[in-house]
């Protein structure tokens, strides 16, 4: 499978801090990826190298296997719409759709008004007076709309309403069964997003700390809860990635296969187990007590 | 939708199975598309084609090359033989290890059976 977008040891650092420490990752072509990680775990850094916004200290970042930094034929065909995106001061939703156009050259206009009006997006007032769930709405209608072989959505989710998080899914899905893409999606609502993902990429503090297909990352770790003396016994044969007790109670997150083995022992202990889920892992992962030899590595599958 | 204890592709390919034994979908017809079930459970499309795949595989389903996945002739009945098969560690194994954890004797499961089936 041909990789739509790579990075190759990529460093980059901000004065004395570096913001992204020797990442490397791969998205194939087609893919469905979610870049997960807490806050300030170098998300949208990466995102900003892969549209050519920033260029990395070291490192390499290709997108189709070309370099993107002011190279036009790439960034023609990748669309990012920030987080935090700024609009001018006197735009109108109408400035930012009559003006999309010229930066996608796919751009679909039904597509961009139906996502309004699905949105609820107002004629007025001015983008500068819109709400963060409105402004995220907009983000969403540039990302989806410019219909881009490559499409970074940086938090799609900040403020959006429950109704309109299950339009963003089902009109993202209905548009890529036509026009497949790439498409990278960083958000902390794991959950609820989970099951869109094809590949997955967590991020701790700068540093890739997981890359996986979906379906592997869910089966790399489990979840341990019962009372605590039983929950320790268990665990003493798997590295423990966090655990976390209340009274006499624990429950741990630790890699290892949910097989029949672990389900015999667990049910001989007496202890609960799940597989745990990408949202567990980037709890666990995030929380700052994970093993730090298994974290600097990083775990691939 | 779905929960976590297996891969979500094989939930994905045992509810279109169960749909086919129950009867939603007739054999020669049509099931939905990839796209339709990723776009309807709001689930990745690849991971809806790996179920489809899956159950290609099985032979329950039959590709029609640029129109879709039909329902293989004997599909149903070889979905029920399948399941029968899997009656015994599915259901009474559970059934019987919780019988014995609170102490119901053979006998007195047999009668509670009886009188569920024959309602």
């Amino acid at each position: 499978m041909t990789q739509a977008i790579e990075l190759q040891s990529v460093t980059r650092r901000f004065r004395n801090d570096n913001a992204l420490e020797d990442v490397t990752l791969t998205v194939p072509d087609g893919a469905i990826c979610g870049l997960l990680g807490r806050n300030g775990a170098g998300k949208t850094t990466v995102m900003s190298l892969i549209s050519g916004q920033d260029r990395p200290t070291t490192g390499q970042v290709l997108v189709d296997g070309e370099d993107p930094f002011e190279n036009e034929a790439v960034l023609s065909r990748i669309s990012f719409v920030r987080d935090n995106q700024r609009y001018p001061d006197d735009y109108f939703l109408h400035h930012v759709l009559s003006i999309a156009p010229e930066f996608a050259p796919s751009w679909d206009g039904e597509l961009a008004a139906e996502l309004v009006e699905g949105f609820r997006l107002p004629r007025k007032p001015a983008i500068r007076k819109f709400s963060r769930g409105q402004l995220s709405a907009v983000a969403i209608v540039l990302g989806l709309a410019s219909r881009a072989p490559v499409t970074l959505l940086d938090e799609p989710y900040l403020g959006l309403d429950a109704t309109a998080r299950g339009l963003f899914h089902d009109l993202l899905l209905r548009d890529l069964g036509r026009h497949p893409r790439t498409l990278l999606l960083s958000t902390h609502l794991i959950d609820e997003s989970d099951s869109l993902f094809d590949h997955v990429v967590l991020m701790d503090r700068g540093r890739v700390v997981l890359r996986a297909e979906a379906e592997e990352a869910r089966r790399l770790a489990m979840c341990v809860s019962g009372v605590a003396d039983a929950v320790q016994a268990f665990c003493a044969d798997y590295p423990v990635l966090r655990s976390h007790s209340i009274g006499g109670l624990r429950t741990s997150t630790i890699t290892g296969r949910l097989d029949d083995d672990a389900r015999s022992r667990a049910a001989t202990l007496g202890v609960q187990l799940k597989g745990a889920s990408l949202q567990d892992l980037a709890v666990a992962y995030g929380s700052g007590d994970s093993l730090q030899d298994s974290s600097k590595e990083g775990i691939s599958a | 939708m779905f929960t976590g204890d297996s891969p979500i592709y094989q939930q994905l390919a045992a509810r279109i199975a169960d749909d086919i034994v129950a009867g939603t979908y007739a054999e020669d017809a049509a099931v939905p598309s990839s796209n339709d079930f990723a776009t309807f459970l709001h689930m990745n499309p690849a991971t809806a084609g790996k179920a489809l795949n899956v159950l290609v595989e099985q032979g329950v389903l039959y590709k029609k090359r640029g129109v879709g996945m039909f329902v293989a002739p004997g599909a149903r009945s070889q979905l029920l033989k399948q399941r029968r098969a899997d009656f015994p560690q599915q259901f009474v194994h559970p059934l019987i290890r919780e019988a014995r954890a609170v102490g119901i004797e053979p006998p007195e499961l047999a009668q509670m059976i009886k009188e569920e089936y024959i309602p």
